[in-house]
């Protein structure tokens, strides 16, 4: 690993000094021009932050979206307004229809899912850390790295653009089952060119995955410094790593499944549609596919998705969780392997999404152990993030508060999935806000908290400015307490068998838990407005916050040793090697109570 | 900020308990000879899983509470027996938690879907299509006729596709909007639908089943209890799917023999 393979020149480095590349080989000019520099840029900081800011849209889309929604439920008929403007189908006068709750739903989950969750933790911070944290130049396919993130920002405007479509977006909800999604627009809105640019937009998105999962994957088993063996490595780069394998192998899957979904529209096939469907009294021209193909594809790919979505949230949780506590984190191998156990089994246990869906009886038995099993090393990495603050000292930074928050609903996301495990309960609390609450808290709230904290802990190193404090608390705060109210609610009322995915709850015995909705709505509302105070404070910092210094949070890890925010080529040319752990805190080093990996002192106990 | 950090996650966390303990919001009544073991299965998983939620999270806040701060002259500890302590414990205490819920889960599970109907049960068809439900009785000679997928016709109100003229078995078969149900007695449900995949849900008899077109799925149960419930369809069907719901009735059986009559005249 001592020298990294010299990185493809970009169009602009192909320069006359260029010539003399063996005498200064690893110094790279940077290119120049706004397009190569900032659009098309093959420097993965600019990639990473590309991927940052779609998600940051696409985050805050979602949020509106789910405004939406909360506000219909509550108050059905209330006009909301400025939206029949957006959709005058939609929404004629400001209230939402029944098809358009469906087709906010949809996006809102899509959007979440793969360009929030699936996005911003992995190929964001991922892209802009990775590379420094060991210590290589850049990535190992640096133009397929752009390629990736280009490929995702179409995925992404495809999806978009069926918003403007005549009947809007699909109704079929981000799990798009057959053969609503596959029966075209017999079966309801937005079920024929709406669900067409769903399926195109989520298979574009699979090939931007790939892409990314292959140089994920690459660069940290080839470029990692001179010293930095795999047990040195930061827990965030082994998260990286473990959910780079997962898209590798899950992404493929969806994409086959996508491309289906698309022929079964466009190609006159029958992939998920079976013979003999009646709609609309018109007996369809299918016969011959399975409804429950597209489930057993869909969630081979859905299931790793939830970890590809937690993991690199976890990795950076433990990262940051170690400079918060000012300690070593407790079972560093432990955590790897707990991280790489998950990975495996999560692969399977897809067959709990379908103990109830006509699969064999018996099949959700063999689905449910694993699902239980996968219990232990979440446990086990829960409680090591516990016992990692036993005897620390605790700097309530942002991050540190969100690091310590995330544990909190990490642990609390990850009790309910004990009862959604098993066949037996899942007859009553299936398709009910219970399963809503649960996975919103474990995947959606636990990962945005590792976002969080990872934005409050490197936005020095990626924009050379602080964030401001006092206002990340203030964020923190209301959030967290915020998504309490938000989610805990939901598992109460799903325990009494309030079904999700209604647009109204017309229900006798669902009327009665309207109240509760009203209180979640409002509890949306406040939340999601104190999520201006982050982007208020993200925008401010990163023209107006104090000039960061190369190490402001005291971490010991390469990114910090180089200055914030870093060169064009990461280490100015330098070699950096790698001496140490990636978690020496509390030891006596010569900056203060820590030792960065990159120290050749040696460690004093103190 | 520290201790009041840790005081926010312990209300948090004894807030979301007392919910469930209080019972503020429920489960709806069992009326289902099975549904024992269902809420059972839900409440021992509910003991189970609050007493590693309360620990968890109070040792979360207790450690923010105690290690909080720069802690001036106090070395950093580590805890005790190390990262060791916290796998057994897992093991341990998970893994037990995890077989005995396997273990009674898998029990209520096979009593439910393992087992076949009663040979007395009573059979009744369910027809679900976007956005309602049907039900079909055999009539007085005990037989279904055949579903004929190119006759079903809303239309003129043929929701199976039965085709009376050719096919003797159909003529008697009673078609109607609502469940109507013995008490006591084994039911045998063949679940079917023309369009898309629904999901016939009673929350009361603790029975859930999704109907994928393209399969005939069997689901049987008995309800021990007479009273009107709700029939909703839980997989998203389309833009009626808040509305597709039905009503279950469960009469003595003297009623139901009447209801029966008066539907075959």
């Amino acid at each position: 690993m001592d020298h990294p393979p010299a990185q493809p020149t970009s169009p602009q480095s192909a320069s006359p000094q260029a010539a003399s590349a063996h005498v200064e080989v690893h110094h790279h000019t940077p290119p120049q021009g706004f397009i190569w520099k900032y659009v098309f840029s093959l420097d993965h900081k600019v990639i990473g932050k590309q991927y940052y800011f779609l998600s940051l849209i696409a985050v805050f889309t979602g949020m509106v979206l789910s405004w939406l929604m909360r506000v219909h439920l509550a108050w059905p008929t209330f006009a909301i307004p400025l939206l029949d403007k957006l959709s005058p189908n939609g929404a004629p006068g400001g209230v939402i229809t029944p098809e358009y709750y469906l087709s906010l739903m949809t996006l809102h989950g899509t959007i979440m899912v793969f360009f929030v969750l699936t996005t911003a933790p992995q190929a964001g911070f991922g892209n802009y850390i990775l590379p420094i944290q060991i210590g290589a130049e850049d990535m190992a396919f640096p133009r397929l790295n752009m390629l990736s993130f280009w490929v995702t920002f179409v995925a992404f405007c495809t999806l978009v653009s069926s918003l403007f479509v005549k009947d809007g977006p699909p109704i079929s909800g981000w799990t798009a089952y057959a053969p609503l999604s596959a029966i075209g627009s017999a079966g309801g809105p937005g079920l024929g060119l709406g669900q067409e640019l769903w399926g195109l937009s989520i298979a574009t998105f699979c090939i931007g995955s790939l892409l990314g999962a292959l140089n994920f994957i690459a660069t940290t088993l080839d470029l990692r410094a001179r010293g930095m063996s795999l047990m040195r490595l930061p827990l965030t780069v082994w998260a990286w790593l473990v959910t780079a394998v997962l898209s590798l192998l899950s992404f493929a899957v969806l994409l086959t499944a996508c491309v289906l979904l698309i022929l079964d529209h466009v190609g006159g096939t029958s992939f998920f549609i079976p013979g003999g469907l009646v709609v609309s009294d018109q007996l369809q021209p299918h016969s011959g596919g399975s409804p429950l193909l597209w489930q057993h594809l869909f969630w081979f790919f859905g299931h790793p998705e939830v970890y590809i979505a937690i993991l690199p949230g976890l990795g950076i949780i433990a990262n940051i969780l170690a400079c918060t506590a000012r300690k070593p984190f407790l079972g560093y191998k432990v955590f790897a392997y707990c991280v790489m156990g998950i990975g495996f089994l999560s692969f399977l246990v897809w067959g709990h999404h379908m103990f109830l869906s006509g699969m064999s009886p018996y099949s959700a038995l063999t689905f449910s152990v694993p699902t239980l099993i996968i219990t232990m090393p979440a446990a086990i990495v829960s409680l090591l993030m516990v016992c990692t603050l036993y005897g620390a000292k605790i700097r309530f930074t942002s991050f540190g508060l969100f690091a310590i928050g995330f544990i909190s609903v990490f642990i609390t996301g990850g009790m309910s999935g004990f009862f959604l495990a098993q066949p037996s309960i899942d007859t009553e609390l299936h398709a009910s806000y219970f399963v809503v609450g649960h996975f919103h808290m474990v995947m959606g709230v636990a990962a945005i908290f590792g976002m969080f904290a990872g934005t409050y802990f490197w936005f020095p190193k990626m924009f050379g400015r602080m964030m401001n404090e006092t206002l990340g608390k203030v964020h923190f705060w209301l959030t967290f307490i915020g998504v309490y109210c938000i989610f805990m609610p939901m598992h109460y009322i799903g325990l009494a068998a309030n079904i999700r995915r209604y647009s109204a709850f017309v229900d006798d015995y669902l009327i009665p838990m309207i109240p509760v909705h009203r209180f979640i709505t409002v509890a949306a509302l406040l939340t999601g407005a104190a999520q201006l105070i982050f982007l208020y404070n993200l925008l401010w910092s990163m023209f107006r916050g104090a000039r960061a210094p190369a190490n402001p949070w005291g971490a010991t890890q390469l990114e910090w040793s180089v200055p914030s925010p870093p060169p064009f080529d990461n280490f100015g040319g330098k070699h950096p090697v790698v001496y140490h752990d990636a978690y020496e805190y509390g030891v006596q080093g010569s900056t203060g109570d820590y030792v960065m990996q990159d120290s050749p002192e040696k460690i004093v106990s103190s | 900020m520290g201790k009041a950090f840790a005081a926010l996650l312990a209300i948090v966390t004894l807030a979301s308990v007392y919910f469930f303990a209080a019972r503020t919001w429920w489960m709806p009544v069992d009326i289902s000879a099975h549904g024992p073991g269902v809420d059972h299965q839900i409440i021992e998983t509910m003991l189970l899983t609050g007493v590693l939620f309360l620990l968890s999270q109070l040792a979360l806040a207790g450690f923010v509470w105690k290690f909080g701060g720069p802690g001036e002259g106090r070395k950093i500890g580590t805890f005790p027996g190390g990262a060791r302590v916290v796998v057994f414990a897992v093991f341990v205490v998970v893994g037990i938690e995890i077989l005995t819920l396997s273990f009674f889960g898998s029990k209520v599970w096979a009593g439910m879907f393992f087992e076949p109907a009663a040979p007395n049960s009573l059979h009744i068809d369910v027809q679900a299509e976007q956005f309602a439900f049907f039900f079909r009785y055999a009539g007085p000679d005990g037989q279904f006729g055949g579903i004929h997928p190119e006759l079903i016709n809303d239309g003129n109100g043929n929701y199976f596709g039965l085709d009376p003229a050719n096919d003797v078995a159909a003529r008697d078969d009673i078609v109607v909007g609502s469940l109507t149900i013995p008490v006591n007695k084994p039911i045998l449900l063949t679940l079917h639908t023309k369009d898309m995949i629904h999901s016939f849900f009673v929350p009361e008899l603790r029975i859930q089943q999704d109907i994928v077109p393209g399969l005939e799925i069997p689901i049987h149960f008995t309800a021990v209890q007479t009273g009107k419930h709700e029939i909703v369809c839980t997989q998203l069907c389309g833009l009626g799917h808040y509305n597709m719901k039905a009503y279950i009735e469960v009469l003595p059986q003297d009623k139901y023999d009447e209801w029966l009559k008066s539907q075959s005249q």
